[in-house]
């Protein structure tokens, strides 16, 4: 029963495969941001994941507790996020812009106008 | 005293210049703004490079937080010689933009333009100078994020699609690069690049630093256009504006190159890498695909921007397999054409924006007798196109002839002739340029087009007269090269 202790691993690997089949597969460009924040959550929980401690609290200093999680990943996960959100936001600008363009959010749509895709 | 700070102010310069464009939100005040940021840049690199010729490796403290815990900057050989190339295309394409950007970018986003411009320069400034894991992944959304920007101000409405594609599948690879990191932090419990080299042979063997070295070759190969992960590049580059074509082209794949060289060779090292099977096995048949298959496409391409587009797939197939050899001559000639291509590229680019500015368009059925026309921005496409065929006297000769070195020293002949017939599909698809311009007849309503004006002319020919100059003068190019490649493999044993 090894593989029930790697529980939150498993549901990394289940929404980063979820996410990226959303991008892969979703012809209509806002979908494709969804899944890619998909995607990019997942990995935000693998960096959260690793940095619990069994038994551990809170990374405050205290007299009391002597073991505590690894506050690090927490930090650059937070970086990470500020990232995601940043590339969420441009890309559902350019999904605006390519909307006004072309007046369609369906790639194939768009391919058809164009040949671009 | 302030030679102590060069390495931090390389970055925060560019860096911080982007907001003040912003506030200003002057078209003019911006350009001077970035051509005087990108010069200091260019300054600092330059004696960075000088004092790590002299001195060693110079490293950095941010914030004067010790190294293994603090974000480190770590100068060597190897990065000196990439934010000398970054800086100095970085310099040469601001010269050349005013009159392109106000030609083909909206007066009220110009300033804008800029802001991104220096963003994109500090991030690839950034991924070069850090010697921190994590901190390379953050330039690197900071240069992709603005590189998204400044594609998607292209004239043609398919400018949006190609940023929005470039934007799906760059945000995949540093996700790909950001899991690499987690993993390799989650075995060794530092993001410190010297560190994690002095740690990663302890734990060699397990299935998680396999699975990290996977997502991070998978995940930088995305960022530089490795065939098949190439998809993104030839419509970023045929659809942005001229001035972002030629930056980009020069910087941002050179950029991602380095960061597998880092990572393959200093944060790796031998112990991994090099036994499993991945260089020889996987990165030198997908790089001669590359060549080839770039290449051929290339001809049949109309767009002459999207034509050198995938001449630029191809040319980063022939760095890749430089570096696939895992020899000092292979890893030389890796970055000998990391510099070179930058030149030769980021040269053709500004000569087609010179084309673009004139004509509006880079399509080949335009360019008919354009050779008598425009005689100096042909010239200048003739001698680049010299340049990336590899003929002697031009910087593409030397990095062919260090790449075929490598393979006849590694013994394998039949990649020296395959690099051989790779030039000559180079020959073929410079030759149609060629072709349409001096030998075809000009239309006769096109008779007013001029030769582009002198403020364009010359930052192309600087970078074309660097194409000459560091292809008879090899003393620089070659002597850091050799250098940073020893360094390289023998910072890895």
């Amino acid at each position: 029963m090894a593989w029930l202790g790697l529980y939150n691993y498993w549901v990394v690997i289940f929404l980063m495969m979820a996410g990226f089949y959303a991008v892969i597969t979703r012809g209509n460009l806002v979908k494709k941001i969804v899944g890619l924040n998909l995607f990019q959550t997942s990995v935000f929980i693998l960096y959260i994941s690793m940095s619990k401690v069994q038994g551990g609290t809170a990374p405050i200093v205290d007299n009391e507790f002597a073991i505590y999680s690894n506050p690090l990943p927490h930090v650059l996960i937070l970086t990470a996020i500020v990232v995601g959100v940043a590339t969420t936001a441009l890309g559902l600008a350019l999904v605006v812009r390519i909307r006004e363009s072309y007046g369609t959010v369906e790639e194939d749509e768009i391919h058809d106008l164009d040949k671009s895709f | 005293m302030i030679s102590q700070h060069l390495p931090a102010l390389q970055v925060v310069i560019p860096l911080l210049t982007a907001p003040v464009c912003l506030l200003f939100n002057n078209a003019r005040v911006a350009w001077i703004l970035s051509l005087v940021a990108s010069s200091v840049a260019l300054v600092i690199a330059a004696l960075l490079l000088q004092q790590v010729l002299t001195v060693g490796i110079v490293t950095y403290e941010i914030g004067g937080w010790a190294a293994p815990w603090g974000i480190e900057y770590r100068i060597d050989p190897v990065n000196a010689f990439v934010l000398l190339i970054v800086a100095a295309i970085g310099t040469v394409v601001m010269s050349f933009a005013p009159r392109s950007v106000a030609s083909e970018i909206p007066e009220q986003q110009i300033a804008l333009f800029y802001a991104a411009y220096l963003l994109c320069l500090a991030g690839l400034l950034g991924i070069a100078a850090t010697g921190d894991a994590f901190n390379l992944f953050v330039f690197l959304e900071i240069s992709s994020l603005s590189s998204y920007v400044l594609i998607s101000l292209g004239r043609d409405r398919r400018a949006l699609t190609a940023a929005f594609q470039y934007l799906i599948m760059g945000t995949i690879g540093a996700t790909f690069i950001l899991i690499g990191v987690g993993l390799l932090y989650m075995m060794t419990g530092t993001l410190n690049m010297a560190d994690l080299a002095k740690r990663l042979p302890l734990v060699a063997d397990t299935r998680t630093v396999a699975a990290a070295l996977a997502f991070l070759t998978v995940g930088i190969s995305l960022k530089l256009a490795l065939f098949p992960l190439h998809l993104w590049l030839p419509n970023a580059y045929a659809f942005a504006p001229s001035v972002v074509t030629a930056f980009i082209a020069a910087t941002g794949t050179k950029v991602a190159v380095y960061m597998l060289l880092r990572f393959l060779f200093t944060v790796f090292g031998a112990t991994l890498s090099f036994e499993a099977v991945l260089l020889p096995t996987i990165l030198l048949p997908l790089s001669l695909v590359a060549v080839f298959s770039a290449s051929i496409v290339a001809i049949f391409q109309d767009n002459i921007k999207r034509m050198l587009a995938y001449s630029s797939v191809a040319q980063i197939g022939y760095m890749i397999l430089g570096l696939s050899f895992v020899s000092v001559t292979g890893l030389t000639a890796c970055i000998l054409h990391l510099f070179n291509h930058a030149l030769m590229k980021g040269g053709l680019f500004l000569a087609l924006g010179c084309v673009v500015y004139q004509l509006g368009s880079a399509d080949i059925s335009k360019f008919a007798g354009l050779g008598r026309r425009m005689p100096w921005t042909f010239a200048a496409i003739v001698v680049g196109g010299l340049s990336l065929i590899g003929v002697p006297l031009t910087v593409g000769f030397i990095s062919k002839w260090y790449l075929v070195l490598a393979a006849l020293e590694s013994g394998q002949w039949w990649v020296a002739v395959l690099v051989l017939i790779g030039s000559l599909l180079a020959v073929v698809y410079m030759w149609r340029i060629v072709e349409v311009a001096f030998f075809q007849p000009a239309p006769r309503q096109g008779s007013q087009r001029r030769e582009a004006p002198l403020s364009l002319l010359l930052p192309t020919w600087v970078l074309i007269g660097a194409n000459i100059f560091f292809g008879i003068n090899t003393d620089l190019t070659v002597g850091v090269a050799q250098r940073a490649a020893v360094w390289l493999l023998g910072g890895a044993s």
